[in-house]
């Protein structure tokens, strides 16, 4: 039983898949929520197939990239849960799983673009031939930088009409799809290792101020 | 008591720069696993909260497993798992809340995420046996300057005062940075002091006269102190005189210990409380612990300070709350816990 989940953009995203099919899945949007929604949606899944913590055999886990805090969420819940359950745990670019998707729900056909936001005006960019090869990135770009009258998958396309003009669905990762690119190994199987793609903002250090 | 007794605690902090990973059973201390990442952060002379994030999540599991083996345990006999859930950086608070969820999920225990400050003050369960309450607690870091009275640590927190601009150790730091001397400062002007005289440069104390003291009798100020050593040291500069390093460390870790024990044990007196006990990274200061134990003795109050390596953060603290909270039956949290980087110090349990 595969436990796959993906916190590397505004979507919180569980799935639970036998081997064959998708037995439980849950999605909610909210990018400033990760910490929140994560282990109460890993718990519902379990609870909704009738599965226990006992039942995982391997997790699933989005890499990115995506915004750092939310990404870290899913990074450090599987693996601490593959740690204690010792079971592995599979990374796959999060981009990789939105070509994935588009490729199967047949909203691309032919060579295309996945674009998620990186906020700061730009976006997380990767290009992938017709079956949904990764052939380029994943790279964080502005959009004027990329621009294209060719299909762009995700919400970065949705962002910036003027740069991507042909955006197509999906506009978030879901992990039912995670777990199927795992399970068929459609695409390269990571360590679970964050694609932050950016160095750390060291503008302003400073510490807490007193908070009582 | 015998290290069969109470139940098995692991707790997880990660409000700043150290991802802390302690384990107890009851009031006995197991393990206390730290990983820092403050070299990371020294050449920019404070904490980047991004790059100590990032530190959290490759260190976490590292460091779980550093504290099972050295408490020579196995994950699956914990009973509970505890977590800072605040106050600290968010980010960085998200991390370790993140983790301790995925440990309770993955191990079917309850979990409790708490406060950073109480878990301050519970920390000497684990060095001196069952807390006395009530008691005044004064936590002095890099972060927090408070005094605090707790009637139980699981329950009853209730803020006296705090520092209004700069926090105590935070002033260390700045003064230590002046001097030319390593970050994180405390400890160096701390060394530094005691080949100094404390009587050598009469630094200003402050909110301890007049109105200020009637406004303010239980919170601190030590921004007007810091900048009254810059004044004097650039001066010194700028006259071509050597600064007199030592003299300088003493004489304003003097000005900063003669305030926060001297409104420590006023708060203990005016409360009626006889016991004080301090905490946090301030709380190692030589000089702090001398001056405390003086003044109390002379009111008839004892006081408890917990050794330094439980002073600063670590996950050891926040195993023995949560040892405490299992212990007298709180209600666990739940799943969907925030970090919350501003909690009040009045909820110990979120
Ligand atoms: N011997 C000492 N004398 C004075 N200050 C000290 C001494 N040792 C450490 N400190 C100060 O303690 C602070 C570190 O405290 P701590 O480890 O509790 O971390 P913190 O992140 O500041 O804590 P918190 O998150 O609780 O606010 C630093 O400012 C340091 O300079």
């Amino acid at each position: 039983m595969l436990l796959a989940f993906d916190t590397a953009t505004p979507a919180v995203t569980v799935a639970l898949f036998d081997g064959e099919r998708v037995v439980a899945e849950r999605t909610m949007v909210d990018a400033m929520r990760h910490g929140e929604l994560l282990a109460p949606e890993i718990a519902a899944v379990l609870d909704e197939a009738g599965l226990v913590r006992q039942d995982l055999t391997a997790l699933a886990v989005g890499v990115g990239p995506g915004p750092f805090t939310g990404l870290r969420v899913g990074l450090v819940t599987a693996r601490t849960l593959a740690s204690v359950l010792e079971i592995p745990v599979y990374g796959v670019c999060t981009l990789d799983v939105l070509a994935a998707a588009a490729v199967d729900d047949g909203t691309v056909a032919g060579p295309f673009h996945v674009a998620t936001d990186a906020r700061r005006k730009e976006v997380y960019w990767a290009s992938y031939d017709a079956e949904g090869r990764r052939l380029d990135g994943p790279e964080v770009v502005k959009p004027a930088t990329v621009a294209t009258d060719g299909p762009v998958v995700g919400r970065g396309a949705l962002l910036y009409p003027d740069a991507f003009p042909d955006a197509r669905g999906p506009e978030h990762p879901s992990a039912a799809v995670l777990a199927r690119v795992v399970a068929d190994e459609r695409a390269e199987l990571l360590d679970p290792e964050p694609l932050y793609l950016r160095r750390p903002d060291i503008a302003e250090p400073h510490k807490p101020k007193r908070v009582s | 008591m015998a290290v069969t007794d109470g139940p098995l605690v692991l707790g997880i902090e990660t409000s700043c720069d150290e991802t802390g990973v302690g384990i107890v059973r009851g009031h006995t201390l197991l393990a206390d696993a730290v990983a820092s990442s403050v070299e990371e952060h020294a050449r920019f002379g404070g904490v980047v909260p991004e790059v100590a994030s990032r530190a959290h999540l490759e260190a976490m599991v590292p460091t779980i497993e550093r504290a099972c083996e050295t408490a020579g345990i196995k994950l699956y006999e914990v009973d509970a798992v505890a977590v800072t859930s605040g106050p600290g950086l968010a980010g960085a608070l998200l991390v370790g809340v993140a983790a301790a969820k995925a440990l309770a999920l993955g191990l079917g225990k309850p979990l409790y995420g708490v406060n950073h400050l109480a878990s301050h003050v519970a920390v000497d369960q684990l060095e001196h046996g069952p807390l006395p309450e009530p008691c005044v607690a004064m936590l002095v870091s890099g972060g927090h300057s408070s005094l605090l009275k707790v009637s139980d640590v699981t329950t009853g927190v209730e803020p006296l005062g705090a520092t209004i601009d700069d926090a105590a150790g935070e002033a260390f730091d700045k003064v230590a940075r002046l001097l030319g001397l390593p970050f994180p400062g405390g400890p160096h002007v701390d060394r530094a002091a005691r080949s100094g005289s404390s009587v050598a440069i009469d630094f200003p104390r402050g909110l301890t006269s007049g109105r200020d003291l009637e406004r303010h009798r239980f919170d601190f100020s030590f921004s007007g102190l810091k900048t009254a050593v810059a004044r004097w040291v650039e001066a010194r500069e700028r006259s071509g005189e050597p600064v007199p390093v030592a003299d300088v460390a003493a004489s304003f870790q003097e000005a900063v210990c003669d305030v926060l024990t001297r409104k420590a044990v006023d708060a203990a007196v005016r409360h009626g409380i006889d016991d004080i006990l301090i905490g946090g990274g301030v709380a190692a200061n030589s000089r702090l612990r001398v001056l405390a134990e003086e003044r109390a003795a002379a009111k008839g109050i004892r006081v408890r300070v917990p050794r330094p390596g439980l002073c600063t953060d670590n996950g050891a603290m926040v195993a023995a709350l949560g040892s405490e909270l299992v212990a007298r039956g709180r209600r666990p949290s739940a799943l969907d816990l925030p970090a919350d980087s501003s909690l009040p110090v009045t909820t110990v349990v979120v």
